[in-house]
């Protein structure tokens, strides 16, 4: 299991790095947010390829969201997502009850107002795996209490 | 002769092109694009007949000669367009999808490249080899 540990310090790091950079330099906070989701969008796009190379074509937009719930977060983060709510009319909330990036930081709201940064790298890795299938979307994540995220 | 054209989603402009002899290219220019229009007609029509990805058909007779146009779309909606000469009757289906699945093997190295943006031309020496060798073990 190292490699997991292994995304898990990167991303940890690249975090803590970005946010350090931006006190040195420029002091803009909302930003660095931006940069991380970006990060996510490009790795989702590269990463989406890779995983449908194989899979039957899908057939509708529920069918890409059960995709992304079950193959692609059990590659990534070794688990399913626990939770998938929709309102039918374009809106999908995903839940995960013990988010991987999120367990070895608190199991409650201790840190809970730095939760955001730990996430934006996800947000777009989601993005950028729907832009790719054809889907624009937007996606945002909030934290309640961790490690489940929503 | 063969020419290989990959289009991109939704602008659908040409990301890669080769063809083998040279000459006659604006006329393989033309067919890959009218070709385009049937692929999409497939994607549509498609609906839940189909589950598979890879798609084939056999088209476009041109009025001085005869070509056989394949086609291959992704789920990530990129399109794959293969020109091959009718006289080449030596390719039999399994080739052409094995060559389609080269092609996309080598399409997930590209986009996994973070050099790469999606939606740039296509420059790739790994890609170049790798369709010359496809097109020299057909002619």
């Amino acid at each position: 299991m190292a490699d997991e540990a292994l995304f898990l310090l990167l991303h940890n790091e690249m975090v803590a790095g970005l946010y350090r950079a931006a006190e040195q330099g420029e002091g803009e906070n909302g930003r660095c947010t931006t940069k991380l989701e970006s990060m996510g969008f490009r790795v989702g796009q590269g990463l989406i390829e890779r995983f449908t190379k194989d899979t039957a074509r899908f057939k509708d937009e529920l069918d890409i969201m059960k995709f992304i719930c079950k193959d692609f977060w059990t590659t990534v983060f070794k688990k399913q997502i626990d939770n998938l709510r929709t309102n039918h009319q374009g809106i999908y909330v995903l839940q995960d009850n013990k988010f991987r990036l999120l367990t070895q930081i608190s199991a409650g709201k201790q840190y809970l107002e730095h939760a955001p940064k730990y996430l934006a790298f996800t947000c777009g890795l989601i993005r950028g795996g729907l832009s790719n299938l054809g889907i624009k979307s937007i996606v945002t994540a909030e934290v309640s209490s961790m490690p489940a995220c929503k | 002769v063969l020419l290989r054209v990959i289009c991109s989603p939704p602008q659908n402009y040409p990301l890669y092109i080769r063809s083998i002899p040279t000459e006659n290219e604006l006329k393989f220019h033309y067919t890959v694009h009218t070709s385009l229009d049937v692929v999409d007609e497939k994607i549509s029509a498609m609906g839940k007949a189909l589950v598979d990805q890879r798609e084939l058909y056999l088209g476009l007779l041109y009025p001085t000669e005869d070509y056989k146009v394949y086609g291959y779309v992704t789920n990530s909606k990129v399109k794959f367009v293969m020109v091959v000469d009718s006289s080449n009757t030596a390719l039999r289906d399994n080739e052409i999808r094995s060559m389609f699945r080269k092609l996309h093997n080598s399409y997930t190295d590209i986009m996994c490249n973070p050099f790469y943006n999606p939606g740039d031309r296509i420059q790739s020496r790994a890609f170049d080899n790798m369709v010359n060798s496809m097109m020299v073990q057909v002619c």
